[in-house]
């Protein structure tokens, strides 16, 4: 295990990420200049948002969990050769069924009540995902058409459920959930300075570890990965490849489903009709690919994706520069991250010295 | 190995380097940009929070800015905007400006009434304001409008010059403000013209062009030749929609546009008339008196009898003198009490 961690956190695979992401910040500052604006302001005042003070510390990590959520959500499925592009759907699933627990059940003590909630999103999520798996799995349709479709489904059916069955008077919104169901934590989020902390974060690191445990360290696991680096051989080794899938699927169902939760649970505690999609899911892709399908890689992405997103209101509260060319600057990031070749390509020349010190 | 250790640290090296350049251009900037502040009549600092449609929304997030925007320039104050990307961020980007320690801090929207209060109760020495809906806080400058009241002009100037016998209203989504856009302007049609169709469509967002375009589409194929829309952003669609029919020739259709006089945006062939609603006066009124160290909490109604909503200047160009001799005569009947326009 310690060499695992280790070989993660080397030098060797963090570099690429790392040079990317500098990459793109340099981009990003030459896009800024031509639009004549302060670049150097520009990321001071990001990482002056992020870092400055306590709020806007507890909001960024408020901004990284769902992220984290989703960004597991893609990767557990990329590792079992599944591409999961319907993250977004099971994530707007997850937090639907967790409004209506928290609104509709009555009468449970604090912690099982929120328990409860959790589950109901998770599963949903899971179940969600599931029928991309069951689809892909029973019938062969490739599961990124049947996901990205769920993901419509899942925005208009969780707005009818919202609208029909949760709404509250005279407002674009679910009812507020029972207090019970709640899992901000007060206390946290006094310290914070009202930062809107919860429970969902530690459930999203547990959930990161939980991930590295089942794929390298159980057999099912191994047969996940066996069976995303090629099914025949899965199949002929006598693991049943459509089982699996299945599984992948609803397992990476789950984590969307639970990061759709937390965000009702414990930021919101009431559910908006969407006007569009939230874009959480869709993250989570990025996510996923900036940190290598690696779930403690992922725990980093959305890190640095959530202090860039959060960060950007500051860039353009402390040096005015407009969301438009913000956006700008984290797509050529995740450019850079996604385009590894280019990166590679920039740092040829000292893997090549490396070898030929290999060889002396 | 040992290389790429050098590399990483050199990379380290030159990143904190860049940043600590950061930190030092802040603080320069930061002294050159309060001295001309000081000179100025006033020195409030004045933040606003858009909601999802943007600060360019053409619509009322726009004429909010206007405001602060002028007083900038008139009056010296420093103001800025924050735009939201999606619902988390209301409460940080209010934040942004109440833990800043502004002046005043402005939210425009229905939207933002729930979290705002949330803020405002959290910080009880803030100042907040809020358009469109109210918030019960002692802190709170709440300001809406009786948008039904300048709906039932527009309302009746479409009934009295469709020529199909069908007008229609696109709204974003579904909530009281908007109802009362639909409500107005029904009733303004059937006061005009009893036998004139209203149909209505709602498009379920403030922000999609895409959808208004194609709402206004099916109504203009269903023989509509009015459209009313009161949908934010949305509503550019509903214009495109309409000055890509007059250009394709066929039977001339109109828009009535909303917030504010959107014949200056999209031109006077294709806009009959706009429903003005005075967010950039209740701005800069409001505006005002914090600069003049007087800020009020508590709710307000702008109506037409406090000239809050109203048709635009240059409806004229566009709206016979008879009909808007109509308009005046049943602005006077609401004003008096006479008629009493629904809210729903």
């Amino acid at each position: 295990m310690m060499s695992k961690l280790f070989k993660i956190f080397s030098v060797n695979s963090l570099l690429v990420p790392l040079v990317a992401v500098v990459m793109g910040l340099i981009v990003g500052a030459i896009i800024m200049l031509i639009g004549g604006y302060d670049p150097l302001l520009a990321y001071g005042s990001l990482f002056k948002t992020v870092f400055g003070n306590v709020y806007d510390f507890g909001e960024t990590i408020r901004e990284i969990t769902p992220l984290i959520m989703t960004g597991l959500a893609v990767a557990f499925a990329f590792r079992a050769g599944l591409f999961n592009i319907g993250a977004e759907g099971q994530y707007i699933v997850g937090m639907t069924a967790a409004t209506a627990v928290g609104i509709k059940l009555s009468g449970l003590p604090i912690v099982v009540h929120a328990l409860v909630a959790i589950i109901a999103g998770g599963l949903a999520g899971g179940i969600w995902a599931g029928i991309t798996g069951y689809l892909k799995a029973k019938r062969g349709v490739n599961e990124v058409i049947i996901s990205i479709m769920l993901n419509w489904t899942a925005l208009y059916f969780s707005n009818y459920i919202v609208r029909n069955f949760l709404l509250e008077k005279g407002q674009q919104r679910s009812e507020e959930i029972k207090d019970t169901a709640s899992i901000s934590i007060g206390w946290l989020s006094t310290a914070f300075d009202n930062a809107r902390m919860h429970w969902g974060t530690i459930i999203a690191i547990l959930a990161a570890v939980f991930f590295f445990i089942y794929m390298w360290k159980s057999k099912q696991g191994y047969e996940l990965r066996a069976v995303g680096h090629n099914g025949h051989a899965a199949q002929y080794a006598g693991m049943s490849v459509k089982k699996n899938i299945v599984k992948a699927m609803f397992i990476s169902g789950v984590f969307a489903g639970l990061g759709g939760a937390f965000q009702v649970l414990g930021v919101f505690h009431y559910q908006a009709i969407f006007t569009g999609s939230p874009g959480i899911g869709f993250d989570g892709i990025a996510v996923a690919l900036i940190g290598l399908n690696h779930p403690f890689g992922i725990l980093l992405s959305a890190s640095l994706f959530g202090i860039l997103t959060y960060g950007s209101a500051g860039m353009s509260f402390g040096a005015e520069v407009p969301p438009e060319i913000i956006r700008i600057v984290i797509g050529s990031i995740i450019f850079f991250i996604a385009a590894q070749g280019i990166v590679r390509w920039v740092l040829k020349p000292f893997y090549l010295k490396r070898k030929k010190e290999k060889v002396l | 190995m040992k290389k790429m250790f050098k590399l990483s640290l050199i990379m380290l090296l030159a990143f904190s380097v860049v940043l600590a350049g950061c930190g030092k251009k802040k603080e320069e900037t930061g002294a050159t940009g309060s001295e001309p502040a000081g000179d100025a009549k006033s020195s409030i600092k004045v933040g606003l929070v858009t909601d999802v449609g943007g600060v360019n929304d053409k619509s009322f997030n726009e004429s909010a800015w206007e405001a602060l925007d002028a007083l900038k320039k008139d009056k010296g104050i420093e103001a800025q905007y924050l735009q939201s990307k999606s619902k988390e961020d209301y409460v940080t980007n209010l934040n942004k400006y109440v833990k800043g320690k502004y002046d005043l801090t402005w939210g425009i929207g229905f939207d933002l009434g729930q979290d705002m209060k949330t803020v405002a109760d959290q910080n009880p020495d803030a100042h907040l304001a809020i358009i469109d809906a109210t918030v019960d806080s002692p802190n709170v400058r709440s300001i809406t409008f009786a948008e039904n009241e300048g709906a039932f002009l527009v309302g009746v100037v479409a009934g009295k010059m469709t020529k199909t016998g069908k007008v229609g209203f696109v709204g974003g989504s579904e909530i009281p403000v908007i109802k009362r856009f639909e409500a107005g302007f029904k009733a303004g049609v059937k006061a005009a013209n009893p036998n004139v169709e209203v149909k209505i469509n709602y498009t379920g967002a403030f922000d999609k062009p895409d959808q208004g375009k194609a709402a206004a589409a099916t109504m203009y194929n269903d023989g509509v030749d009015i459209i009313f829309h009161a949908s934010g952003a949305t509503g550019t669609g509903v214009f495109n929609e309409a000055i890509a029919r007059n250009k394709a020739g066929g039977s001339k259709v109109w828009v009535i546009g909303v917030d504010k006089d959107q014949s200056l945006e999209f031109g006077d062939d294709v806009t009959l008339t706009s429903m003005v609603k005075g967010v950039t006066t209740a701005v800069d009124k409001v505006t005002r008196e914090v600069i003049d160290g007087q800020f009020k909490g508590g709710s307000e109604v702008l109506g037409l009898k406090e000239n809050g909503v109203g048709l635009a200047d240059t409806s004229s160009k566009n709206v016979p003198a008879d009909v808007l001799k109509a308009v005046d005569e049943f602005k006077e009947k609401i004003i008096s009490g006479e008629i009493k326009v629904p809210e729903e």
